[in-house]
């Protein structure tokens, strides 16, 4: 690993303002710290917004669940007040990596970071989330742009994610058997108005499965979507999933999710 | 006294593993030490046409960079193959060079070209991306089944060819052929695993300029061999002026046998700089560098009866050596895999061939099993073939043809001293409840599951071995072991035993066995492993070896100290040695009360005289001190063997496949610490049941490492795992005095072929390929499903 300069930001302003073409915000460095380490990536300054305190913490309100961007996937999991309101969210967040990196890992980082196989990302699309940042409000399905690329600009930092309350949701996994991230991970929830299937995993990015919704919004069953074949071209291919199994993947764990709802 | 044989004694070395306080390699710093990073090829195959280190030199903290050429120079020697096998028309096994630093070309990626040395691992990393080599990039051969056709990696060696082995007679097998009423055969492949010790290789060598002796620590499971090949070989300094210390080791499983590039290049570097210097792998060197296992392309047949006898069998394989051929790399494939491949069972004619190939790959050689993992493998996944073609069930199958009494001089090489195979059956069914199985797959079924159950009768050749025996067959080295048991003269007691303890326990199990051959309390005895300066040369271990060999040993030093204890108290208490006996730590003068404790006896050993009298407690002829040496030979190879029995559960959406029931019934002939044994068997298991559904190492055609971490690579992890249902046979081994056979490879070799032979009887009888993986078991249901709707 390379020298780089450690700075502690005591507030959302300072680390904005620390920030330059040449440096990382460190939330949980559960991404950073091991990319730096391969030699993949080099800052010259590291701005870590663990000790801002205003970016930790969980608030539930009767229609949201807003959860600080430095909130460790932990205290998701084990939130009584996440659990209550969207069991679903307390679940994935219970299914992220390993102990040691639930217990570093933050909420913010990952959504940052748009990993195409990360898990938030789908919670964000399927709960309609609002990211809050130091600068304005984004939707997400505006926040996700491509693979390991969000909406964020210099030196913006995500300060809380906002989730709306659905009827009903419920996530479901398959995962990558060596680094248990999603091979393919099916986010379904059931709002009053909508319906969205956001699939993380199959493709460059996170997305909300249009056909899967349009044909759950008639009848919210999983044999609404039983056998459904979806366009495979699009999908992520490697050594551990072709595209074809993702394609059939993406259609299995919806089906679970909806069976679980 | 109770007996501590056989009995769960907690360990004696958890105190300090658990508590932090183990001493490995990495953990030893040495004052003015400094730091090596080897420069690594990131081609499978290319000539170097250049090295440029003047960018390099200049960076800061450099201590010195050294290339091929100087190890050239200063004559040092390359690392070698430790046996001689002999193609099947008689010519010798073809080596190329394998030179510590590459000089010329490099064959696989991670083949090291430099070494930097710097006064900090930042700095020696820093000046090792400033090295500039220029190479040549040359096509690589990477295919196992195709390695033969590929471009020539080593020069004079035709076809990438090391050897074509013959075991076996052609012409039986082809007349039992000719006699079959029915061949079954199978096409498979034993994928490329690599062992993932949990502590990464790593070595520190030093030099004293004074008495001329270089010191290296290193991860070795087995010090003193290292030394006499470095020695030997690797002209890095005679043996006396080289000592090799393998402290705590953090898991071997053969990865650590073999005599790595960095242990000879830092010991001679060192020397060079006449300063310490420190290399630690990193886990993707590990990867690239450890010696990886298995790679076996297969195709054997079996020729039946129709009623289910056993005539004949063949096995042609090509097995993968990678780059170079090393240590155990020729007979992995070779003496320790086509003994075991007829199995458990009487086949009147069999023939084992095994081409062994080069390729731009890591080396292959020894992982847990080594050979009989790959051996199982092919006779229980064809056996299992047998059972459904011939529409005889499985576990019938097997009995009908297992050896009725012993010794079982079974087809190939091997005279099997004792078991009872049946037994080991009829007792793995109970336990796996094996009639209850079609209820319970009815029940999965109405889940939307497929269920299959699969079994493995197994036995393995191990306690390796019989020095005259190995070296007839090529072995370089005899493979007996040593122990020497010293008494302090206060009484505790110092076992040396050639063999070393990387997880097998030994500190305690070998302390049970010198505890109660002393009567001596356990806490009294230490066992001392892991460094050519204390005790006597040993083999090390492997092969299921320490406990059947070097356990032996042990016991024979200690029958020794008791024999002269019986010399020395007839003579202190005026008696016969004939009439002295030995029970629970005293000697006692039969039908008298007349007796000395061991620890008298020693005592009076070490100060054999009495004040104011003119008196010895020495009989004539035997000198003072109390301290016995053995060399043991053992006999014959030891042979366990069980059977075991997995079942799994399929979900054909998702092609994963859930090991729900896990049963391992295994006959290890007496056993000394039934927890050790467990733990023995369960780490087994799980590489065992990694290799079949998770583990692969995948190089893509151009020679890169696709697995090259542990995002990619899989290990498996306690929640992949049912209970394991363990139990045991126990026919005591005869051939050596403790009865016993060997525990520590059984997992590794039994359960491949076991959870796939559930995994293709749950798909119907279709073959699917280690590993397991959701996407082929899927893609097997999708087939399944289509000839089932056919069907109906």
């Amino acid at each position: 690993m390379k020298d780089f300069n450690y700075h502690s930001a005591k507030d959302s302003k300072e680390a904005s303002k620390l920030a330059s073409s040449s440096s990382a915000f460190l939330a949980g460095g559960m991404t950073t710290i091991p990319s730096m380490k391969l030699g993949l990536a080099t800052y010259k300054d590291l701005i870590d917004i663990k000790n801002i305190k205003k970016l930790s913490g969980i608030k539930v309100s009767g229609k949201s669940v807003t959860i600080g961007a430095a909130t460790k996937h932990v205290e998701v999991s084990n939130s009584k007040d996440v659990k209550k309101a969207i069991p679903s969210l307390s679940s994935l967040a219970e299914g992220i990596g390993d102990p040691q990196v639930r217990n570093r890992g933050t909420i913010g980082g990952s959504i940052a970071n748009n990993d195409p196989s990360a898990d938030y990302p789908s919670a964000c699309i399927a709960l309609n989330a609002i990211i809050h940042t130091n600068e304005r409000k984004i939707e997400a399905a505006k926040f996700f742009k491509g693979m390991f690329e969000t909406a964020l600009k210099k030196g913006e930092l995500i300060e809380a994610i906002e989730f709306q309350i659905p009827e009903k949701s419920s996530y479901q996994k398959h995962p990558n058997p060596a680094s248990r991230y999603a091979i393919v991970g099916v986010y379904v929830a059931k709002h009053k108005g909508d319906i969205n299937v956001a699939v993380t995993g199959a493709k460059s990015c996170v997305y909300n499965d249009k056909e899967m919704s349009k044909a759950l919004s008639g009848n919210f069953s999983s044999s609404s979507i039983d056998g459904m074949d979806l366009d495979s071209s699009e999908m992520n291919s490697d050594m551990h999933a072709s595209a074809d199994f993702r394609a059939s993947l993406v259609v299995t764990q919806a089906k679970k999710a909806v069976d679980a709802c | 006294m109770a007996s501590l044989v056989g009995s769960r004694v907690e360990r004696k070395e958890d105190k300090r593993f658990l508590t932090g306080k183990g001493r490995y390699t990495a953990d030893i710093n040495l004052a003015n030490q400094t730091y090596a990073i080897f420069v690594r090829s990131p081609h499978a195959r290319a000539s170097i046409k250049k090295i440029n280190i003047d960018k390099a030199l200049k960076s800061s903290g450099v201590v010195s960079i050294l290339t091929g050429k100087e190890i050239a120079d200063d004559k040092i020697g390359g690392l070698i193959a430790g046996w001689a096998i002999r193609s099947e028309d008689g010519t010798e096994m073809k080596c190329p060079g394998n030179p510590p630093l590459a000089k010329d070309n490099v064959n696989f990626v991670g083949d090291p070209v430099a070494v930097v040395i710097a006064e900090s691992l930042a700095e020696a990393k820093e000046a090792a991306e400033k090295v500039e080599v220029d190479y040549k990039v040359l096509k690589a051969v990477t295919s196992t089944a195709d390695a033969m056709n590929g471009d020539t990696i080593h020069e004079g060696i035709d076809k990438n060819l090391c050897f074509d082995w013959l075991l076996g007679d052609r012409q039986k097998v082809k007349e039992a052929f000719d006699k079959a009423d029915k061949v079954i055969s199978i096409d498979i492949i034993n994928n490329r695993l690599i062992p993932n010790a949990m502590e990464p290789r790593a070595c520190v060598a030093d030099y004293n300029a004074a008495s001329e002796e270089i010191t290296l620590y290193t991860t070795s499971q087995n010090p003193h061999l290292s030394r006499l090949i470095m020695s030997a070989f690797g002209n890095v300094a005679p043996e006396h002026k080289l000592r090799v210390v393998a402290p705590d080791v953090g898991g071997g499983f053969g990865s650590k046998i073999n005599v790595y590039n960095e242990d000879i290049v830092c010991s001679w570097a060192a020397k060079k700089i006449n300063r310490a210097i420190k290399w630690v792998a990193e886990r993707s060197e590990s990867f690239l560098t450890d010696i990886h296992g298995r790679d076996h392309v297969t195709h054997a047949e079996l020729a039946v009866t129709k009623d289910g006898k056993f005539l004949g069998f063949k096995n042609e394989t090509i097995a993968n050596l990678g780059a170079y051929a090393r240590v155990f790399g020729t007979v992995t494939p070779t003496y320790l895999f086509g003994p075991c491949a007829t199995g458990v069972y009487e086949i009147p004619a069999a023939y084992t061939n095994v081409k062994a190939v080069y390729t731009n790959t890591a080396p292959v050689d020894a992982y847990r099993g080594a050979g009989r993992p790959e051996a199982t493998y092919t006779i229980e996944r064809l056996v299992e073939k047998a059972s459904m073609e011939l529409g005889i069930d499985k576990t019938e199958l097997r009995i009908k043809n297992f050896p009725t009494a012993f010794p079982f001089k079974q087809t190939l090489v091997h005279t099997v001293d004792s078991g009872d195979y049946v037994a080991g059956m009829e007792k793995a069914k109970q336990m796996a409840d094996y009639k209850g199985f079609e209820a319970r797959r009815k029940e999965s079924e109405a889940k939307g599951k497929l269920r299959g159950i699969g079994v493995t009768s197994y036995f393995e050749a191990c306690g390796i071995a019989p020095s005259a025996a190995v070296m007839s067959l090529g072995c370089g080295v005899g493979l007996w072991e040593s122990a020497e048991v010293r008494f302090n003269p206060t009484g505790q007691v110092t076992v040396y035993t050639g063999s070393h303890s990387h997880g097998q326990s030994h500190q305690t199990t070998f302390a049970q066995i010198a505890a109660d051959e002393l009567g001596v309390p356990i806490e009294n005895i230490d066992i001392v492993h892991g460094d050519t300066d204390k005790g006597t040369f040993g083999m090390g271990t492997y092969g299921s070896r320490s406990l059947a060999v070097g356990g032996i040993a042990i016991v024979n030093a200690c029958k020794k100290i008791v024999e002269k204890g019986k010399r020395v108290t007839a003579k202190m208490l005026e008696a016969n040695p004939e009439d002295v006996e030995f029970k629970d730590g005293e000697f006692v003068v039969s039908k008298s009360n007349k007796k000395k404790t061991i620890g008298e006896v020693a005592f009076a050993c070490y100060l054999p005289g009495v004040r104011d009298e003119m008196k010895s407690p020495l009989p004539e002829g035997d000198e003072p001190g109390l301290k016995e040496t053995s060399f043991y030979d053992p006999s014959n190879f030891s042979f366990p063997a069980g059977t075991h029995i997995a079942e799994v559960e399929i979900d054909p959406e998702t092609g994963h496949v859930k090991l729900e029931k896990y049963t391992a019934c295994d006959d290890f002939g007496r056993i000394i610490n039934p927890m050790v044994v467990e733990g023995q068997v369960h780490g087994g298991l799980a590489q065992g049941i990694g290799q079949a559904l998770y583990e692969n190492a995948e190089y893509d055609e151009t020679g890169q490492l696709m697995t090259g971490s542990y995002m990619d690579y899989t290990m498996p992890r306690a929640d992949n795992f049912p209970e394991f249902n363990i139990g045991y046979t126990c026919t005591h081994a005869t051939t050596n005095p403790l009865g016993v056979k060997g525990c520590g490879e059984a997992g590794a070799i039994a359960a491949p072929p076991t959870v796939m032979n559930a995994v293709i009887d749950a798909l119907g009888g279709q073959e699917v390929t280690m590993p397991a993986t959701a996407e082929k078991v899927w893609k097997a249901c999708k087939n399944l499903k289509k000839s089932n709707a056919k069907a109906a």
